[in-house]
């Protein structure tokens, strides 16, 4: 096995020295598509087959296999159909794995009933084994017995087919904290025999729960990390997207909370090319130019805010779709902000988070009044939250700018990051 | 940290708002609790409409509504947590049930199920 592929993805896909017989830059477009595409499902029906202990050599087979790709096509040029060579290559390196490992596969022929020997094991890469796989998957890796992180680099990992590199840059953090997370996630997800399983229909919503938080989560890290790599940040919250969209396109998972998470991914994602300059910053909301939202996102937006009008309960993905759809409408009408407010109203009472406490305090302002939101903003005493004296230097601005560049002084010496760094100092330099 | 229920109480259930006037006090009364929430003390509560509501009495004797036979009809509840009463008062404070002549709003600890209460 070819651990050294391991972690590294496309990238060090791409740089092995081609003897090429097709353009580089063809290899480098293709590869890591196809390594983006097609790794996870590998995986995914590799694990599904061979069970959750074995996610290793699922992931070894898969990896063997883009090597393979990179060799092979490097000599002879591009097969016809990429993809079914894939395909083809992993099947058979999976019945070579079988055949070499006379134990391993004695114990996973023990796990798929009426199979004895290494030619029946079949390996299923029709298309509805591969949706099933990665749904059951989805399921397993966001299991409540495993730490939220852990199911964020997992998830990443098994079914975004991201190499260690990229989830290291996605957490700012390096590759050994990356695989460390990884190794520990997998022990977690053997030691509790977790089943790759679609679960019972009465314990579908409850797990759901899970699923939804990691899947809001992993957008979120996308939408709003800290890193500098505009492309890997929209990567994520592009396939948290696709994540979401195969529980929609499942029949037992197209529930309402599922289209509303959808629809709020959506609205937030049309701002995606607004929210950052050319040079990186931070681009505020009511500074954003509109010419940039993309509005077939908007569309879409509302077409799943529509789905998810169904049923009885509102869950927070409902309220936070309909504060995003609110956000979609440049216009500052007194309509616009006393929704919002009304939205942080109820999703506070279902959940409370510093930062919707926050938001709500800011909705306040433009909906009742400056005075009455500084009186409230006092209360919530977020004493240790650099967005909290943010929004008292915002609220503070025009009636009392000493006040007001006081708490931005202090939202400087909390705040973490350069980008927020900035964007503060920027509110003090126009106030003098 | 203790949980308080705090009790709506009307002088006058029969009496009737207009609707701007209703519209008016829904924003308000969501304020208030949007403004508990945001502090992380809200812990849940319910509005009582005074449709379909009876009294029931000894020897099954039931009767329409609270109303007519005493002077207090209960509108609602928030149940809140709050260090102390005076804390849970001054939320009480806000309620904007208080600004009806007569109303008052009731603050009550809720017992704790911990064999001493």
């Amino acid at each position: 096995m070819h651990k050294d592929l391991y972690g590294n993805g496309p990238a060090a896909l791409v740089c092995k020295p081609g003897h090429c017989l097709f353009s580089l830059m063809e290899q480098q477009e293709l590869i890591p598509h196809l390594f983006r595409t097609e790794f996870r499902k590998i995986t995914a029906v590799l694990c599904k087959l061979f069970g959750m202990e074995h996610i290793e050599i699922a992931e070894d087979i898969a990896s063997d296999t883009f090597l393979s790709a990179v060799e092979t096509w490097s000599f002879k040029g591009l097969p016809a159909n990429p993809t079914a060579w894939l395909y083809a290559v992993a099947k058979n390196k999976a019945k070579n794995y079988c055949s070499h490992h006379a134990v391993f596969t004695q114990k996973v022929a023990g796990q798929v009933q009426a199979v004895t020997t290494v030619e029946e094991i079949q390996v299923d890469l029709s298309e509805e084994n591969i949706t099933d796989s990665q749904l059951q998957m989805l399921f397993a890796i966001c299991h409540p017995a495993i730490a939220v992180e852990a199911q964020i680099g997992l998830s990443l990992r098994i079914l975004c087919g991201f190499g260690i590199d990229e989830i290291a840059g996605a957490f700012l953090t390096n590759k050994e904290t990356i695989n460390k997370r990884l190794f520990r996630a997998k022990e977690k997800l053997r030691a509790e025999r977790i089943p790759i399983e679609f679960p019972p229909p009465a314990a579908i919503n409850k797990r759901l729960e899970t699923v939804l938080t990691t899947l809001y989560l992993l957008f979120s890290e996308g939408y709003y990390s800290e890193s500098q790599d505009t492309v890997l940040r929209k990567d994520l919250c592009i396939e948290a997207m696709r994540l979401t969209y195969l529980l929609i396109e499942n029949g037992q998972t197209n529930l309402p909370q599922v289209n509303a998470l959808m629809s709020l991914m959506c609205f937030h994602a049309s701002r995606f090319e607004a929210r950052m300059n050319k040079q990186g910053e931070a681009v505020l909301y009511h500074e954003q130019d509109e010419q940039l939202w993309n509005h077939d996102l908007i569309t879409q937006g509302t077409y799943f805010f529509n789905q998810a009008s169904t049923g009885a309960s509102i869950s927070k993905y409902h309220i936070e779709a309909g504060i995003a759809y609110w956000h979609t409408i440049k216009a500052d009408t007194k309509e616009k902000w006393e929704s919002i407010l009304q939205l942080y109203n109820q999703l506070l009472q279902l959940e409370y988070s510093p930062i919707a406490a926050l938001n709500r305090t800011y909705a306040l302002s433009k909906a009742n009044s400056k005075q009455e939101a500084i009186a409230e903003a006092e209360k919530l005493q977020l004493t240790d939250n650099h967005f909290y004296y943010t929004l008292l230097g915002e609220l503070y601005k025009g009636i009392d700018n000493q006040k007001a560049k006081n708490n931005y002084q202090k939202a400087l010496g909390l705040a973490k990051t350069r980008t927020d760094r900035h964007t503060i100092q920027k509110q003090i330099d126009q106030l003098v | 940290m203790d949980e308080f229920i705090l009790i709506f109480r009307h002088e006058d259930g029969n009496k009737v708002a207009s609707p701007e006037q209703l519209q008016i006090w829904m924003k308000q009364t969501m304020d208030w609790i949007g403004s508990i929430a945001a502090q992380n003390k809200f812990s849940g509560g319910n509005g009582l409409p005074f449709e379909d509501s009876k009294v029931v009495r000894p020897n099954n004797m039931v009767t329409n509504g609270p109303f007519g036979d005493i002077k207090e009809t209960i509108g609602g509840y928030i149940m809140v947590k709050a260090d102390s009463v005076d804390e849970a008062v001054e939320f009480a404070k806000g309620c904007p049930v208080l600004q009806g002549e007569g109303n008052s709003v009731e603050v009550r600890k809720i017992a704790k199920g911990d064999g001493i209460h």
